[in-house]
């Protein structure tokens, strides 16, 4: 049974099925039909952006806070490129998106029609999968199977690229749900010879450390709840990547915070000496091993990944186990059974030898709020809301990480594989989209924020309260700290000349602008942003030349750190002045 | 100075089957050049009655790990059903054809014939100036036929690339 409907009608209809609640989007010629559909139906909320690059961050910050896949809807030409970079941060950090663009009609494709551009080629290698929609009769089964492939396995985009004639055209919608082709089945489960593998070098390894990652929280709050048991079980200390912040708790007696390049001294000196690294759904990113042959040398290594091309990516392990972290986390909770664990005490001395070198210490300064105290006063003051904290990417994003505690998983909302200034405000209001009544905070920086600063009309148009907080330094703070430490402070273009006053930009936009320009405004500012009942940008101008430390420099070490107080030598040699 | 370093690579032979739909070739080969892999041949032909499936062979080199990560990025495409790496698996066969055209008169065009006849390739177009040999076998037979043929009046030669099957009753 069905009825004849327009191919615009048959993905309305279709996202109605999939369950989806926001589509982020702005119009344009080539999804008109699409446009006209969705006119007037209560049953989809459609958030009008500024800019496509914001509705696909838009759509990644519902994704990652909600865990429910993000919908994008743009036009041809430029709404598909503007929306690439959002798309390319999307399959990095594995976020589920679905992404509607429209294309000129099926006629006009390869003549360079107006607006038209390749978007199947360009997205290509920035998208789990792609597909052009030539028959509208295609259309329900091929959304039906992106929203299984954008969802399963490792999360990603998928893009369906609709020409407009295909949108205007008619097919049959059927009552019933499409038949799938069942092409993709990701594996989820652990072998139980992997399980039992797993399970004696835990029992037997004298330093055990969890080395977990963003795909504990891609998982489902499930994964994070497995591996509070497992450790619970273990008793292993735990470390995480900036992507995985929230799964373990930041209060564990056995938390070491995040790991590598800012990460703390605790977690990247353990990770040296253990003697198992138990590694779940992370990826040995170049941001996490430091210098490659002399990472964790004398570690036997397991690692658990959905995706089977993580594993022995970078780093050569023992026991690859491909399956979903919840899973397998769960066989390795039950064939843990009721054995004892080791005593770990000497591992825990050890620890905390390394812990009290403070490594997260910075210096006082009486002139100027120093960046770390504005995060820690914030989350000081926000911590009895439990908020959703998304960032942009530089030195801010980084004293995020290491000040701001969390607790659970789809808190911590950031660019960590692509590193897309611009990020946390359209993130945010994604986030404050899928979690009304939430206090949601953009953590930015003076010259992040700039790179998507026209999505504040977006939050006062749909009256979302989302909190932007500037760690206003003048600066790209993190190219100018880069500049010091490899370029012997030749801080070429890294000043943000002609900031904007934002404040009065806050108002211009129907927002509350809020100014704390020394440490005797910081907490009345913070407490005053968090009571005003609506969308608030806080100036909050910190000392301008902080490092962030502590700091592997690039292709050195995880022993090699630099700590707060040591000398830096202001120069590097070629080898690592060639590491990004 | 630094200097870039390279790593020693061997040769493998991979089989893809993909859905056969449009754009997968393109998806395919963009995997090579985004992530830096090589591809020395490349062939691609429908194989299911219905059209629905084509076998790929990939002829790739790499170091052992660099080669193991290319079949792990060719699994997780959704078209993609399975990669087989010949080179892995056990003995297998792989076979090229050319098309190799030779012009010229007198000694040497009998003794082009000559050769082409110890090599068995066949003859697929003659005038009185030239002839267009076939030739079926591996590439190092391909190569060595070619050579002899530069002497000979060699004028073009044109190659598939290769397609490989594991040797024995049993499928990949």
């Amino acid at each position: 049974m069905g009825t004849e409907r327009s191919g615009a009608d048959i993905l309305v209809e279709s996202l109605v099925r999939q369950g989806v609640e926001y589509v982020f989007g702005y119009p344009g010629g080539a999804v008109l039909p699409i446009y006209d559909a969705l006119f007037g139906d209560e049953r989809i909320r459609h958030v009008l952006v500024r800019h496509e690059a914001g509705a696909a961050h838009a759509a990644e910050g519902y994704a990652r806070s909600t865990g429910k896949p993000g919908v994008v809807l743009v036009t041809s030409g430029p709404g598909a490129t503007n929306a690439i970079t959002g798309i390319a941060d999307a399959f990095m950090d594995s976020i589920p998106l679905v992404v509607l663009t429209g294309q000129v009609a099926t006629a006009l494709i390869g003549s360079d029609a107006f607006q038209e551009a390749d978007t199947i080629g360009i997205s290509r290698h920035c998208t789990k999968h792609n597909y052009l929609v030539k028959d509208p009769a295609e259309l329900a089964a091929t959304i039906d199977e992106a929203f299984q492939i954008a969802t399963t396995g490792r999360p990603g985009p998928v893009l369906i690229d609709i020409p407009k004639d295909v949108q205007v055209a008619s097919a049959m919608l059927h009552d019933a749900a499409p038949q799938r082709r069942n092409r993709y089945a990701p594996r989820l489960e652990a072998s139980t010879d992997e399980i039992a593998e797993a399970i004696a070098l835990m029992e037997k390894a004298e330093r055990p450390i969890f080395y977990t990652g963003g795909g504990v929280i891609n998982s489902g709050p499930r994964a994070s709840a497995l591996l509070r048991e497992l450790q619970g079980l273990t008793g292993a200390p735990v470390t995480s990547t900036l992507m995985g912040l929230g799964a373990f708790p930041a209060d564990s007696p056995d938390w070491l915070g995040m790991l590598g390049m800012h990460g703390t001294y605790e977690s990247n000196m353990a990770m040296n000496r253990a003697d198992l690294i138990v590694c779940v759904g992370a990826r040995f990113d170049d941001r996490v091993t430091g210098r490659l042959d002399a990472f964790s040398p004398h570690s036997i290594k397991i690692h658990i990944d959905i995706d089977r091309a993580s594993i022995n990516k970078v780093v050569p392990v023992d026991l690859g186990i491909v399956g979903d972290c919840a899973t397998v986390l769960e066989q390795l909770v039950q064939a843990w059974g009721n054995r004892k664990p080791r005593d770990l005490t000497a591992w825990k001395q050890q620890i905390d030898g390394w812990r009290a070198r403070k490594s997260l210490s910075f210096p006082k300064s009486d002139k100027a709020i120093m960046p770390q105290l504005a995060v820690q006063r914030l989350y000081e003051l926000t911590r009895d809301k439990d908020p959703i904290i998304t960032t942009e990417v530089g030195q801010h994003q980084m004293w995020a990480a290491q000040h701001f505690h969390f607790f659970g998983p789809n808190k911590w909302l950031t660019s960590g594989g692509l590193g897309t200034m611009g990020y946390g405000l359209p993130a945010a209001i994604g986030a404050q989209c899928g979690n009304p009544g939430e206090l949601v905070i953009d953590v930015a920086g003076d010259a992040s924020i700039q790179m998507n600063i026209q999505e504040l009309g977006t939050a006062t148009q749909y009256r979302l309260p989302v909190k932007v907080f500037i760690l206003n330094n003048q600066w790209m703070g993190m190219v100018r700290q880069w500049q010091e430490l490899t370029y012997e402070s030749r801080y070429s273009q890294s000043y943000s000349d002609s900031l904007p006053d934002f404040v009065k930009l806050a108002e211009a936009y129907g927002w509350k602008g809020i100014r704390i320009e020394n440490e005797s405004q910081l907490d009345d500012g913070i407490r005053a942003m968090i009571a005003h009942d609506g969308p608030v940008i806080v100036d909050c101008q910190v000392s301008n030349e902080a490092n962030c430390f502590p700091m592997i420099p690039s292709g050195a070490a995880h022993t090699d750190m630099i700590l707060p107080g040591d000398e830096v030598a202001g120069t590097m040699d070629d080898e690592a002045k060639a590491l990004v | 100075m630094m200097k870039i370093r390279t790593e020693a690579a061997e040769r493998h032979v991979l089989t893809i089957t993909v859905d056969n739909e449009a754009g997968i070739l393109a998806k395919i080969a963009g995997l090579f050049t985004a992530r830096g892999y090589n591809i020395d041949s490349l062939t691609v032909a429908d194989i299911t009655e219905n059209h629905a499936l084509s076998r790929i062979t990939i002829v790739t080199n790499g170091p052992p790990a660099q080669v193991d990560q290319i079949r792990a990025q060719l699994e997780r495409l959704i078209p993609v059903h399975k990669v087989v790496d010949l080179t892995e698996v056990g003995p297998y066969v792989e076979r090229e054809l050319a098309l190799i055209k030779v012009a010229g008169t007198g000694d040497i065009r009998v003794e082009a014939l000559r050769v082409a006849e110890l090599f068995r390739a066949k003859v697929v177009d003659t005038t009185t100036r030239s002839f267009v040999f076939e030739l079926t076998g591996t590439p190092d037979k391909i190569d060595s036929f070619v050579a002899l043929m530069r002497e000979l009046g060699l004028v073009e030669v044109g190659r598939t690339g290769i397609v490989g099957m594991v040797r024995g009753p049993e499928g990949t």
